[in-house]
């Protein structure tokens, strides 16, 4: 009786760490499955796939849909603007959020606190969808660029990180630098700006991400110009024909001449403008994985 | 100079150690301005950029409570005081849009978070470090990706001809003949559900995994010593220990109840599914910026917002009554 307890007791953790494991692979294998699948169809021929059975290997290899996707005006286009306001938006957001919430931190600044509410307020106070894009009527950004820049360069959150983790530096690299009689800006540009660099990574990062998978402000704000489409944009309306299994005439006009030799269906498109757009991220975040652990526990610290 | 008068409110300062209430040593003052003067040029522009942005648009409320036409001016305005919102509830549409999001809030609540909290749990005990971190890193991957890519991945899953999730349901014997899962209302708030526990689960798991390594381990070591088994030892140790985080995450969701999502709904919705996939935000959308009903649709979105604002008060008066930590 002693034994069998004894005996169990031994090899529980062995079952529960072999369970524990297969279990894991079935959640990796669930996350990676799509990705597999929509790469095979991506490199596979259109038509062919839609005879079915391509599960995350090609069948007939082609790279006519790449091909078609990077020719295509409209796609490179996009990609054009994807990338401008990703840079952008970061560029400007990172140093914007950054100088804020260098002031924030600092103790003795009379508005600190009254700032800091009216950010805090924003994450659970907004005007709603109607009064904001009246705002962005009246304000002349309707079919602009800059609407892509401009209502989400500073964010509650990403303020709270960067004002924690400028909080917790140590006073003294700052101290040295006021009895010289440096200047605030000074300060924060060249002593506490490059020592942010683990959370600038993660703020970057989150901010990039946001300005890259957003299609809604394309849609709301922009739809009606081509010439401001996004990346995003364009798969949002590649989705809606394949969900409805139309094809899109505007996408696939640019394809017209090589139509003979190869059908490139609206379903093939979306899976390769998919890995486009997924592939930059995947590349990215990564690297930035141990930053952005750290930045999004500094978030989660209230006031 | 002025900053070496800052440099001496710093130092007297300093004895109190900040936590107390740091700004009773400054007042505001013509002085105290003065000398703060490049915080407040670092600061200021960007809190009027915010207050235009976020704060002006509230303004665009008066709007619910007219008849607005976009032709006429505010003096020719028809006011028509609460009669939107009277509108806005006698509406069966608003009312089936207001149940589908709140019921896909609670599912997106409770599924979300128990996923991340038993995948958290289950993380921790990997003992294999490099096992451990190419799942996480793994799991995080949906998150950085577009609701518009998710979305062409679930159409993709679920489709009738040739998804996976109808291929092994059939492999399995689960099901005789493919299901057309975004053609029928019935499955559309589990498919919404399992969507975000897919996108979202392995980001979830990022804060429970941190609150748990920052349990002591001795508490642990006293457990075994009291004989506690593995399951015994997260019941009693682990998860008490990452209460507080649950809180914190459960009130900052609160306010959320009624952001639903928007993006999957609106991409995955059609008209066969439309009694249960529109929410709050699509109806706004589409009574406002389609139909050009913008009183009707400023009401619903007005509602929306003071719902967030008091479940928030109530959920951080709650948490402080318990003695949890509060957000605000």
């Amino acid at each position: 009786m002693k034994a069998v307890t004894k005996g169990s007791s031994r090899f529980e953790p062995v079952v529960f760490h072999t369970i524990n494991s297969i279990f894991m692979l079935f959640v990796v294998a669930i996350t990676l499955y799509p990705f597999l699948h929509t790469l095979a169809v991506s490199l596979n021929d259109g038509s062919d796939t839609l005879a079915g059975g391509i599960y995350f290997w090609p069948r007939d290899w082609t790279m006519e849909n790449y091909r078609a996707v990077f020719i295509s005006g409209t796609i490179y286009h996009a990609a054009f603007i994807s990338v401008s306001r990703t840079v952008l938006s970061t560029v400007f957001g990172v140093f914007l959020t950054t100088m804020l919430a260098y002031t924030l931190a600092q103790q003795q600044y009379i508005f600190r606190k009254k700032i800091g509410m009216l950010f805090i307020l924003t994450m659970y106070f907004n005007a709603g969808l109607i009064p904001n894009y009246f705002l962005i009527k009246n304000l002349g950004l309707l079919h602009s660029f800059m609407v892509y820049i401009l209502p989400s360069l500073v964010g509650a959150f990403n303020l709270i990180i960067m004002r924690t983790y400028i909080r917790s530096l140590p006073g003294s690299l700052t101290e040295s630098a006021k009895i010289d009689g440096a200047g605030e800006f000074r300060i924060f540009w060249k002593i506490v700006f490059p020592l942010c660099t683990p959370v600038l990574a993660t703020v970057a990062l989150f901010i990039a991400v946001g300005a890259w998978n957003s299609w809604f402000d394309t849609f709301l704000y922009a739809s009606s110009d081509i010439k401001l489409s996004t990346l995003q944009y364009e798969m949002m309306k590649l989705l809606g024909s394949t969900m409805s299994t139309n094809n899109d005439p505007s996408l696939l006009a640019g394809n017209q001449h090589n139509q003979a030799q190869a059908l490139v269906t609206p379903a093939s498109i979306r899976a390769a403008i998919t890995i486009v757009t997924a592939v930059p991220i995947l590349f990215v975040y990564p690297f930035l994985q141990k930053y952005f652990v750290v930045g999004l526990n500094l978030g989660s610290v209230k006031e | 100079m002025s900053d070496a008068v800052l440099d001496k409110q710093v130092k007297k300062q300093k004895p109190r150690k900040s936590r107390v209430d740091p700004e009773i040593g400054v007042s505001l003052s013509w002085k105290t301005l003065k000398i703060q003067k490049q915080l407040i040029f670092m600061s200021v522009p960007i809190a009027i950029y915010l207050i235009i942005f976020n704060y002006i648009p509230i303004w665009g409320w008066l709007m619910a409570f007219q008849n607005y036409r976009p032709a006429r001016s505010f003096g020719q305005q028809e006011w028509v005081g609460l009669q939107q919102f009277k509108f806005l509830f006698a509406d069966e549409t608003f009312l089936m849009v207001l149940r589908n999001t709140v019921a896909m809030s609670f599912i997106n609540l409770i599924l979300g978070t128990t996923t991340a909290i038993g995948l958290a749990l289950l993380l921790n005990e990997i003992k294999v470090k490099f096992f451990k971190r190419i799942v996480q890193s793994i799991s995080y991957l949906p998150h950085f990706l577009s609701w518009v890519i998710a979305a062409g991945i679930v159409a993709t899953s679920l489709s009738i001809d040739d998804g996976i999730v109808n291929i092994v349901l059939m492999k399995l014997h689960f099901i005789k003949e493919p299901i057309m899962w975004l053609s029928e209302g019935k499955y559309f708030w589990g498919i919404v559900g399992a969507s975000n526990v897919w996108k979202e689960v392995g980001w979830g798991t990022i804060i429970y995994l941190a609150a748990i390594t920052s349990i002591d381990p001795s508490l642990y070591e006293a457990a075994s010593i009291d004989g506690a088994k593995r399951f015994q030892k997260m019941r009693y140790v682990t998860l008490p220990g990452i209460k507080a985080t649950f809180v914190i995450l459960l009130i900052m969701n609160i306010g959320h109840i009624l952001d639903a999502g928007f993006e999957l709904q609106y991409l995955l919705g059609n008209g066969l599914t439309v009694d249960w996939s529109q929410t709050i935000d699509i109806f706004v959308l589409k009574y406002g910026i389609s139909m050009g009903n913008y009183s009707l649709a400023t009401a619903a979105g007005i509602f929306k917002t003071i719902v967030s604002v008091v479940l928030v008060f109530i959920a951080n008066y709650i948490a402080k009554r318990l003695g949890e930590e509060r957000l605000i």
